[in-house]
């Protein structure tokens, strides 16, 4: 248990500042540091989410990797038709591309909810906010998890020069997660002010599935010189980065440096931005859900 | 050093209805005020949950938090458990702070009362070693018996609040909250529940109680608190504050044992003002 302190921690000698010390990056900072000492229960919590879905469920938390190869090996195999693609070369770049997706996705979507479903929670216990957003990460770290089986099988049945560059997708798997973590509290902050967001996050996903490279090859584009000017509008979707940098080690494909700077700039950038949202607005949660 | 110092705080709910909780209104919004015609509905209706509120708790203090529905008794609850923070004014909480407010919250039906025991004690802040060293203390307290592994829907209120208790009391807890609901579990629990507060209170800490029950609160608390439309009407020893509220004096009807087993000298201003 903490102390709760509603304003200026051990400062009581000055008790009677109006709307005192709630907006500092101090209490901002020790709304996450906290949240992530409490990892044992986001811990707990986002394995409960897992269990949740499937509970009396035969097959359990295996539906998750079953549903991912079904979606996978479908979209692979139309897509690979349409444009003309080898399958064995096709089907990991869909796949991985999928798997990576999922967890942008589950951010994008989920953390614009992520205050307004625990609202019982934020109102009942006091926890810090970061805790909830936390268990939303980890929690599409396990789907992640169960969906690296298919691609362990998409390696197997198609074989592929792996090298030790496939270690590279952990510190770019961290770096998403990173992203996740700063994206999901400043969605959900704005969210749960603005209710009109969830619905609009859930529309643009849909619609940036289709603007980044998962069942379409970026290079492909670029090397056909009537698509290559348009294809190059890619490059201002900062999902396709990360989806880069996370897939091209899964999947043995050379990498790219240039990738990595605008990941790395982005999530600098967007803390910068999480840390002032949580500062000015994070004591406002509990009366917005 | 346990302690609450509340200092002119207010609490004030934004009300955003369906129409101004969103972003297109307020994006219309600040044009309208820019262009200096439209913008008359870009005020948001607020709710004065609680103002200027004065107070402070130290060590011992047994509070009854008493008043009509809406008076702001679970809102000031609240404020003393850190989730709201005053949006005017300020408020000091240090020790650590355990809530029991709406029973359902934070408790999962799908899983055991034992995993449930564990989990509210990791929102509450623990280690789950030390949640799973104090489990079985726990379900002795709780008398459950093997309920324990049965999951949380098979239980019944009084159950759910038996668990609730056993958990925050066992936490080793500086204050206590405790909104009305607790009301439900049997009268020879509550006997148990009533000396295991007292115990927790005079070891370490101070109770914070919102009941509409007398006798709850004269079962717990020695000093009262009468809010009324947000703000602290009357503040005082139980029996005084009780007999303002209630326009009559709640203790004339208790038996000499009742009496005897509170601990509450019979003198209308007995206990000691906060």
């Amino acid at each position: 248990m903490q102390d709760t302190v509603s304003e200026a921690r051990g400062e009581a000698a000055a008790p009677a500042l109006p709307v005192a010390h709630s907006r500092s990056f101090r209490r901002a900072i020790d709304d996450l540091v906290a949240g992530w000492k409490q990892r044992y229960l986001w811990g707990h919590l986002g394995w409960q989410d897992i269990k949740q879905g499937y509970r009396r469920s035969t097959l359990g938390p295996l539906w998750i990797t079953i549903s991912m190869a079904v979606t996978a090996v479908a979209l692979g195999i139309l897509y690979s038709a349409l444009f003309q693609k080898e399958l064995s070369e096709f089907l990991p770049h869909v796949a991985v591309g999928l798997i990576v997706w999922q967890v942008i996705a589950g951010c994008v979507n989920q953390g614009a909810n992520v205050f307004i479903r625990n609202d019982g929670l934020i109102k009942h216990l006091p926890a810090p906010l970061s805790v909830h957003v936390y268990r939303l990460v980890w929690h599409q770290l396990l789907l992640f998890g169960h969906n690296l089986a298919v691609w362990a099988l998409l390696m197997v049945v198609f074989p592929r020069p792996l090298g030790w560059e496939v270690l590279l997708a952990i510190p770019a798997l961290a770096l998403l997660l990173l992203n996740g973590v700063w994206f999901t509290l400043v969605i959900g902050i704005i969210a749960t002010r603005f209710r009109d967001i969830p619905p609009l996050t859930g529309s643009i996903v849909q619609l940036m599935f289709f603007m980044t490279p998962i069942v379409w090859v970026y290079e492909d584009f670029l090397n056909n010189p009537d698509v290559a000017a348009r294809a190059r509008l890619a490059e201002l979707n900062p999902f396709m980065h990360f989806l880069q940098i996370v897939r091209q080690p899964m999947i043995g494909e050379d990498i790219e440096l240039r990738y990595w700077v605008i990941a790395v700039s982005i999530t600098v950038i967007g803390w910068a931005m999480a840390l002032l949202v949580l500062r000015n607005y994070r004591s406002r949660v509990p009366y917005w859900v | 050093m346990v302690s609450i110092d509340v200092h002119d705080a207010s609490v004030n709910f934004p009300i955003f209805d369906a129409k101004t909780r969103s972003l297109k209104k307020a994006v219309l919004g600040t044009v309208g005020r820019a262009g200096g015609t439209i913008g008359t509905d870009s005020k948001v209706p607020i709710i004065e949950a609680l103002r200027d509120i004065n107070l402070s708790l130290r060590h011992g203090d047994r509070v009854g938090l008493v008043g009509h529905n809406g008076a702001g008794k679970s809102t000031l609850l609240r404020l003393l458990a850190g989730i709201y923070e005053p949006t005017r004014g300020s408020a000091h909480v240090s020790g650590r702070v355990a809530p029991i407010f709406d029973l359902g919250v934070g408790l999962d039906p799908e899983i055991s009362g034992y995993e449930n025991i564990i989990i509210r004690g990791l929102f509450l802040g623990m280690g789950r070693k030390q949640m799973e060293a104090r489990a079985e203390e726990i379900g002795e307290f709780t008398e459950l018996g093997d309920y324990l592994s049965m999951p949380l829907r098979t239980y019944s209120t009084g159950m759910r609040v038996r668990l609730a208790l056993g958990v925050v009391t066992s936490l080793d807890p500086e204050i206590l909250l405790l909104d009305e609901g607790i009301g439900a579990v049997d009268a020879e629990f509550m006997e148990r529940a009533r000396e295991r507060l007292h115990e927790l209170v005079r070891r370490s800490g101070l109770l914070v109680f919102a009941s509409h029950s007398d006798a709850f609160l004269i079962e717990l608390c020695d000093t009262a608190i009468w809010m009324d439309k947000g703000h602290i009407r009357e503040e005082g020893a139980l029996r005084t504050v009780l007999h303002h509220y209630r326009g009559k004096d709640p203790f004339a009807n208790l038996s000499q044992e009742a009496m005897n087993r509170i601990g509450s000298p019979a003198g209308p201003t007995a206990g000691q003002a906060s």
